[in-house]
């Protein structure tokens, strides 16, 4: 995809309070449509439309099993794991680095 | 509810110290020169750290995030149980680390102290087991930084 198409899609859909709300809501987990709608005070079609608008942006996922549909954030690429692993080396380096500084001291007597 | 599930992976880091073996290894074993750079980051505060390097020993540390953090005024906590020491050669361990009573890994680190031509190299092979959705707040933050990164992604 273009990528100023897909920037601008991501901005566009980040820029309804709506859209940040439902955002902020599957930040804590997957949620099913249904669920999402009931403290939004709107209908589920109006829900669905926000919906898809999210996901041409490539922020959600939705599923559906059996009758249910449940949306997701979509991951951007890195696994959970992966980034933990990568945080923990940063944590390792940024100490390693103090460890340099401190070896460059001059001894203490 | 998602079930827990437990993620394990390894990696190594290697570095290079214009320094003897003798002074990098006393960086580890000695206390004081020990807390100089181990435990201090922007984000968090030192509350508690105490250490016995030996055999056997127990190192544990609390902090405690600061008020522009992340997650201001939640304790961090490192517990640290040493299980092999050789002297300027190496040193092995387990620690884990949690946000206040909730554990989120668990790992067995060694330290391996090589002496090259032109000083020391420090070899640091961790072993870690991250506990799947047991970093409350850490979740939260982490879906808007999936947010972040798409974005970084398709800007870059």
């Amino acid at each position: 995809m273009n990528s100023r198409v897909s920037i601008d899609r991501v901005f566009h859909a980040l820029g309804d309070p709506t859209r940040r709300a439902i955002v902020e809501r599957l930040s804590a987990g997957p949620v099913s449509v249904s669920s999402l709608a009931q403290p939004l005070d709107m209908t589920l079609a109006a829900v669905v439309q926000h919906l898809q608008i999210l996901e041409r942006s490539g922020l959600v996922r939705t599923h559906k099993a059996g009758r249910v549909r449940t949306c997701r954030i979509k991951p951007a690429g890195f696994s959970l794991a992966e980034r933990w692993i990568r945080d923990r080396r940063a944590l390792w380096e940024k100490r390693f680095d103090q460890l340099g500084e401190l070896l460059n001291e001059p001894e203490e007597g | 509810m998602k079930e827990q599930a437990v993620t394990h992976s390894t990696f190594v880091i290697e570095r290079s110290y214009p320094a003897t073996v003798q002074q990098v290894f006393a960086a580890f074993a000695d206390p004081a020169k020990k807390r100089r750079w181990f435990g201090n980051d922007e984000a968090t505060e030192v509350e508690e750290f105490e250490i016995d390097f030996r055999v056997g020993g127990r190192e544990s540390r609390r902090s405690r995030f600061k008020a522009d953090s992340p997650f201001p005024g939640q304790a961090l906590i490192n517990q640290t149980y040493y299980l092999d020491i050789v002297p300027d050669r190496r040193i092995v361990f387990a620690y884990t680390m949690a946000f206040g009573e909730r554990r989120f890994s668990s790992s067995q680190s060694t330290f391996e102290f090589l002496s090259d031509g032109k000083g020391t190299q420090l070899v640091y092979t961790e072993q870690a087991a991250f506990f799947e959705g047991a970093d409350g707040p850490k979740m939260r933050e982490e879906g808007w930084r999936l947010l972040l990164e798409k974005l970084t992604a398709e800007l870059a």
